[in-house]
């Protein structure tokens, strides 16, 4: 049987990482949905409805999963990370509980309306339900992020004897809260999600592209999907800068508030001005493997940049190395990797930005098969680099789950058995692959089958005026 | 740093908010029963439709709603956390293999309708309507288990009580789901429902007793508690509730018939409640005044509370408004 502290570790890491895409998805979506919805109840171009009607379905099935694992995470808190919640339930569970009432239930109930009551509802509250929607992904996100980054920079508390246990006593609520490390994340995060989903709908659109014009295939609709195209450049040309330039600031925060992250996403083991930023480092002997800069290293490195960027500047600056910690370091090779994926991938998403919107500039936005193909590799790669984030920000700060106050192994519930432990993980483990395989699966085949055709449009605007005449619907 | 003053010392205008949020967090466990209960207790009665369209006409009904409904699943446990710290890691960390049931449970049942309507072949629609049928079921008889080893401070998988109550749990979503869709469909469908939903609440009625008769034998300190007026008060009302929603039923009156059922659960939960009262969980011995929350984040969490909950209520009217009368068969995205 796994060591019960470590089922939980793996089991909560696998949790989140599968349940991040979901939130991601919708949040990225939602905007581009509010847009879609405003354009066409304002009586724009039949386009609109069928953007809002194809997107609505990929957004619903991403809720759907989003909101069953993410019931999950919450129960994860109380099953396997007891004697955490007890520690610092007093503070962490109020935002927890707020994003359940004021977000998920303004999302969850409008998303009703949103999904099904189009023929029900009037225009104006069905644009409003849109905005709740919207509403409701982003505050979802502003509570969860409010309840993480206290755990990344602790602040408005301090420990008190409570049962004969030591607690978490809430003193400072603003300080605790309005927590500086919130709008790094904050801003980086939803950033991210439009980002990754403008990545995704360029990929999707310039998939349906591809195949009508390189290939040759009848691609009905393919109007639909030069608009999708154009509408995902204008998203990544606004996002993808955004998204390099708050990293760096937000890097810089980190080294100021969370010095043994940064050194583990730099590698710096021994305390050293002037550090080079490595784009790649590897050890040359295999027992160093988690050592990225091991001393006998391959490694390819800007002289001072690290140094350079985690001050803001100035290529002396001093980083405080892992050594100097008296925790032990979070997994290195991890973090190092994490981090370097994470930002390359931020780099190679301005160059596509700027290489579809110069396409489009010139008029040969369908005409550059180079450009399909890339951003079709690229259209999981936003997904991707926003889960490597979430690696870096929590495995970074490792061993600690409250920074620098409690550790992860003393988070884990007291009477939790390994039996127990591997229970559930080996069936989270299948559950998630399926849950992921399943999901897959059905965006899938919604990107497949494409928009409802523009007859179709007016086959439903018939329809909704006359209730009696009986056609089936298109689903 | 801030001072805080008043409001950091003692409870708000001297409320007595720990007894407040104890009995929030039931009133909001009774709301989820109630709410999801209904759509539960429509997958339930799915299992008794053979015909397609009427299966569709069932997954329709609930389509717009039952994603709101669960939400309070996800505030129930935020309440408790948020309140009761202590109380959420004790309970669902002694109770931890029932918990991943619920959840294994609350999944089969999310994705079955949105999958349901992703494909229109007979063996995938098959496999998801039983994946429906199964976690409609299974979730209210493993949060039934729960909530008697709640009570009972029990941290076993099943015991007696436990099944008790999740076989009464699992009768009363469907006393509660016949009563739902008799208000949002017509026809055979809404014929046939009310035999069905008249026979579970002779059941429900059948297992409470049983159900309590058990967790008074399973437990000596409630032997004397479950004999408590207000506790037979809750009881009998509880069969004159179960009458006016047969009488209801009968003479066409569903939405009536579904508020009866509503209260029913209300009552459930309040019996359950009352029952736990001083303690939070006796499984930890915990009482309101020992698991509370000190005062400042206390009323942080009831000024939160206070704002937010009218604003959810909202929702659910205008919701519940934009779908009510029966469903057209042709709704979708």
């Amino acid at each position: 049987m796994v060591d019960p502290v470590i089922a939980s570790r793996v089991q909560f890491a696998l949790t989140t990482i599968v349940h991040i895409i979901f939130p991601v998805m919708s949040m990225g979506l939602a905007p581009f949905l509010v847009y879609f919805t405003w354009k066409e109840v304002r009586g724009g171009e039949a386009v609109y409805e069928q953007l809002r009607r194809f997107w609505t379905k990929i957004f619903a099935v991403s809720f759907v999963v989003g909101t069953v694992t993410g019931i999950v995470l919450e129960f994860e808190f109380g099953t396997n990370f007891a004697a955490f919640s007890t520690f610092a339930g007093e503070l962490f569970g109020g935002p927890l509980a707020t994003e359940g009432m004021m977000a998920f239930m303004l999302e969850a109930t409008f998303l009703g309306i949103f999904v099904f009551g189009r023929e029900r509802v009037s225009d104006r509250l069905y644009f409003v339900s849109s905005l709740a929607v919207a509403a409701g992904t982003w505050l979802s996100a502003v509570w969860i992020l409010i309840a993480n980054s206290w755990m990344q920079l602790p602040r408005g508390y301090e420990l008190v004897e409570r049962g004969g246990q030591t607690v978490v006593h809430l003193t400072d609520p603003l300080a605790a809260y309005l927590n500086p490390r919130f709008m790094f994340m904050y801003v980086h995060m939803q950033n991210a999600a439009v980002e990754s989903v403008a990545l995704f709908m360029a990929g999707v659109a310039a998939y349906h592209i591809f195949k009508h014009y390189v290939w040759g295939y009848s691609v009905q609709e393919v109007d639909f999907w030069e608009k999708t195209l154009k509408i995902a450049i204008v998203a990544l040309l606004i996002t993808a800068p955004l998204q390099v330039l708050h990293g760096d600031m937000y890097a810089r925060h980190v080294h100021e508030t969370q010095p043994q992250k940064f050194a583990a996403m730099e590698a710096v083991w021994e305390t050293d001005s002037y550090v080079p930023e490595y784009l790649i480092a590897f050890p040359t002997s295999l027992d160093d493997i988690t050592n990225p800069r091991a001393k006998e290293l391959f490694g390819l490195g800007i002289p001072g940049g690290a140094s350079w960027l985690a001050s803001g500047g100035d290529p002396q600056a001093t980083i405080r190395g892992l050594n100097s910690f008296d925790t032990e370091a979070p997994p290195v090779a991890i973090v190092f990797w994490s981090f370097r994926a994470m930002v390359g991938l931020g780099f190679w998403f301005i160059l596509l930005a700027f290489w579809g919107g110069y396409r489009w500039w010139r008029g040969e936005l369908l005409e550059d098969d180079l450009l399909h193909k890339a951003l079709m590799g690229s259209s999981l790669l936003g997904i991707l680099a926003a889960e490597l984030g979430w690696v870096v920000t929590e495995v970074g700060r490792q061993p600690w789950v409250v920074q620098g106050v409690l550790k992860t192994a003393d988070g884990v519930s007291p009477g939790l058995t390994g039996t127990e432990a591997t229970i559930t993980l080996a069936g989270f483990v299948m559950a998630y692959a399926s849950l992921l395989a399943l999901y897959s699966y059905v965006v899938a085949r919604i990107i497949r089958a494409g928009p409802p055709s523009t007859e179709e449009l007016r086959t439903f605007v018939t329809e909704a005026d006359e209730p009696t005449a009986g056609a089936p619907g298109d689903d | 740093m801030t001072d805080y003053g008043a409001f950091a010392a003692g409870p708000l205008f001297g409320l007595p908010l720990p007894e407040l949020w104890f009995a929030l967090v039931f009133a909001i466990l009774g709301t989820f029963l109630f709410l999801d209960g209904f759509d539960f207790g429509a997958g339930a009665l799915f299992a008794t439709r053979e015909d397609d369209e009427e299966r569709e006409t069932i997954l329709a009904a609930i389509g717009p709603f039952w994603d709101g409904n669960e939400v309070w699943l996800v505030v129930f446990g935020g309440a408790l956390f948020a309140a009761f710290p202590a109380v959420y890691a004790n309970l669902f960390s002694r109770n931890y293999l029932l918990l991943f049931g619920v959840l294994a449970a609350l999944i089969l049942r999310g994705l079955a309708p949105e999958m349901y309507e992703q494909r229109h072949d007979t063996a995938w629609q098959r496999w998801w309507g039983r994946s429906f049928v199964t976690g409609s079921v299974l979730a209210p008889f493993l949060l039934g288990v729960f909530t008697a080893n709640w009570l009972t401070g029990s941290g076993a998988l099943l015991t007696p009580a436990g099944v008790a109550v999740g076989l009464a749990l699992v009768a009363l979503t469907v006393v509660s789901g016949a009563a739902f869709l008799r208000v949002k469909t017509t026809g055979s469908l809404r014929e046939d429902v009310r035999q069905t939903g008249e026979r579970a609440l002779v059941a429900y009625l059948g297992l409470v007793v049983v159900a309590l008769g058990l967790v008074a034998l399973s437990t000596p300190r409630l032997a004397a508690a479950v004999t408590t007026p207000p506790v037979l008060v809750l009881v009998a009302t509880s069969v004159g509730l179960g009458a006016g929603y047969m009488a209801a039923l009968r003479t066409g009156r569903d939405l009536l018939a579904l508020v009866a059922s509503g209260l029913l659960t209300y009552g459930l939960v309040a019996v359950v409640a009352l029952l736990l009262y001083p303690l939070v969980d006796p499984g930890s011995g915990l009482s309101i005044s020992e698991a509370i929350i000190a005062p400042l984040a206390l009323n942080i969490m009831s000024v939160a509370s206070a704002l937010l909950l009218p604003l959810v209520v909202t929702y659910f009217v205008v919701l519940y408004s934009a779908f009510s009368g029966p469903v057209q068969p042709t709704e979708s995205y």
